[in-house]
């Protein structure tokens, strides 16, 4: 019989626990009623308390590690506390938001218990068994995976399960101690734009993709990137979309050429690049080639602005393909959203 | 006070982004149908690896930089001949299998082994780089493995950027939620470092330095090692491309206003 651990963590606060980790707790508790196997659900928080009080009603047994030391993501800290909380519930079968700091350390905590990972599980199916789906070739190839070693560690992308939501009430915590390593990394915090810079939005509805085209020759022979910066961050502005980019036009800002200041690596979408989750993405001034489309593999709705009727949007990439310049339309776009807010 | 590193890159080759990718099943498990003759380059991720590493490298004299690589000799060559020429490194090849289904876990081993066994190299100066995921498997944990298999347990991945202070610690910016960096201060190596894009571009080629790279590459392919990959109890229910083809509307003729206010509409429909 399967002993099924799901791993948790909390958020910056130290104390709540993240969606993804709710996410992981919806996939656990399915999967624990389907093969009727005993569910363990692992704590690693600053304070565990009010994690364990969001989970009282899964009714699974809770562990927890907890203290000043694991308020910061660390490889040292982290695989200690996930390889004692792995011991302590004696798991054969774990799994885990695939989150930075759950991925940074899931593979080794595995190689020490003499187990196996999978990543990036976007399903879990199977009958008596557990089949696990997942992506190759960066979201080009899909493939259903299993193994009959354990323990098996199983990371799941972010959005493929609903976030557990049950009554939070009183929960009884097995606090599971750990022996932490000499510990040579200092996690000094984190860096991001200030508040209205940010331009990636994991939990927005919409993506807008920005392509090298905003960057190239307009009609009149000038480069008009100033103005393609205005009407991209108006569309974010006005609709509180994610920012995607090309990995050309982001690349532009280190071959000395004209750029949109607000773009960088993060933003890219694609091959080298991120593959975000959003109901909706419209892409402008992008080619809509394999590179980039394999980021958009789960953008549920798409549109694509192109100057360009043979691009590679208009081959089964998108939805709808408008053949006109981006520039006059994402005016006229941001300026009917604004009247509309007004 | 420069600092002298031992750099190990890690990096697989895959196919060509452009090439269309058609799975197939063969004796040994699923693989890409005309693998051997698809196009390959150096994995994108651990290209940008590479980049970071020479330049780290040519900031501290007297340090070292290996790129090591698994995959048939013969794809191994045909990429090398184009990576040899960006920046200056020492290969040490392994012959294996191509392609991201083989385990992770195998791979790993594998590297791991191969790095140990490399002449004159200290593990206290070690830096272990490596793209943070392959665009094959994409899996994120071979370089996690090979760290742990090399005992080291300062790790970090989506690696935008190290800054290496005087007394060998360094500043390291990673990738985390929502399009942040988190900042940690390292005490040095050894560290593994999986790297995201990083803020380097390709460098040119080269061809002297190309040259150079070739004197060491051609003998060292000539003596790679067969390496064979264990399944570890991994099995394929089904691999198959995306079923999904939209049916794409192509709209020509209308004016920007009529395209907005369709747009407009269409952000607005739940």
């Amino acid at each position: 019989m399967e002993n099924l651990l799901v791993l948790t963590h909390a958020d910056e606060s130290g104390s709540a626990l993240t969606r993804a980790s709710l996410e992981a707790v919806t996939a656990g508790l399915e999967l624990a009623a389907r093969l009727s196997a005993p569910l363990t659900i692992g704590i690693v928080a600053t304070d565990a308390t009010s994690a364990a009080a969001a989970l009282a009603s899964t009714g699974a047994r809770l562990l927890a590690v907890s203290g000043e030391a694991f308020a910061q993501a660390r490889y040292a800290t982290d695989t200690a506390a996930v390889e004692a909380l792995c011991r302590a519930a004696n798991a054969t079968i774990v799994l885990a938001p695939g989150s930075s700091r759950f991925t940074r350390v899931a593979a080794g905590v595995a190689h020490r218990l003499s187990g196996f990972v999978d990543t990036h599980i976007t399903a879990l199916g199977g009958a008596e068994t557990i089949e696990a789906s997942r992506w190759f070739y960066r979201q080009r190839i899909e493939a259903v995976v299993g193994r009959d070693v354990r323990p098996w560690f199983l990371l799941l992308d972010a959005g493929t399960h609903a976030a557990f939501a049950g009554a939070s009430g009183t929960a009884k915590i097995e606090e599971v101690a750990v022996q932490l390593p000499a510990l040579r990394t200092t996690v000094s915090g984190f860096r991001a734009p200030q508040q209205d810079q940010q331009t990636i939005r994991p939990d927005a509805k919409m993506l807008l993709v920005a392509g090298a085209g905003w960057t190239k020759k307009q009609p009149d022979g000038q480069i008009h990137a100033a103005e393609a910066g205005e009407l991209i961050l108006g569309f974010l502005g006005a609709t509180g979309a994610s920012l995607g980019s090309s990995k050309s036009l982001v690349d532009q800002g280190g071959e000395g050429n004209s750029v949109l200041p607000f773009l960088t690596h993060l933003n890219q979408i694609g091959q080298t690049g991120s593959t975000p989750r959003h109901a909706k993405g419209l892409s402008t001034c992008c080619h809509g080639e394999e590179p980039h489309v394999v980021g958009w593999r789960f953008i549920a709705d798409r549109r694509a602005i192109s100057l360009d009727p043979n691009c590679g949007w208009t081959r089964g990439k998108a939805d709808v393909v408008y053949v006109a310049d981006a520039f006059p339309v994402m005016a006229r776009v941001n300026a009917l959203l604004t009247a509309a807010k007004a | 006070m420069a600092n002298v590193l031992h750099i190990v890159v890690c990096a697989g080759i895959v196919p060509d982004p452009l090439q269309t990718l058609e799975p197939t099943t063969g004796p040994t498990g699923p693989g890409l149908k005309n693998e051997m003759v698809l196009p390959a380059v150096l994995d994108p991720w651990a290209a940008c690896a590479l980049y970071e590493a020479a330049a780290l490298a040519a900031k501290n004299p007297g340090s070292k930089l290996w790129l090591v690589s698994l995959g048939p000799k013969a794809k191994l060559q045909q990429v090398m001949m184009t990576v040899a020429q960006k920046v200056a490194f020492e290969l040490v090849p392994i012959d294996g299998p191509i392609g991201g289904f083989p385990d992770a876990h195998s791979t790993a081993a594998v590297l791991a082994e191969a790095i140990a066994a490399i002449p004159g190299i200290d593990r206290t100066k070690l830096l272990l780089f490596g793209g943070w995921e392959s665009a094959t498997r994409g899996a994120g944990v071979t370089l996690q493995l090979v760290g742990e298999r090399l005992g080291i347990t300062d790790q970090f991945q989506g690696v935008d950027q190290i800054d290496l202070r005087g007394d060998g610690s360094f500043e390291v910016l990673e990738r985390v939620e929502g399009g942040k960096h988190q900042l940690s201060v390292c005490a040095g190596a050894p560290a593994v470092l999986g790297w995201a894009t990083g803020n380097l571009a390709e460098p040119r080629n080269n061809p002297q330095v190309g040259m150079a790279n070739m004197r060491t590459i051609m003998p060292a392919l000539q003596k790679a090692k067969a390496a064979k990959l264990e399944a570890n109890g991994l099995s394929y229910v089904s691999v198959s491309l995306p079923k999904q083809q939209r049916t794409t509307r192509v709209v020509k003729d209308l004016t920007p206003d009529e395209i907005a206010a369709e747009l407009v509409a269409w952000i607005g429909a739940e």
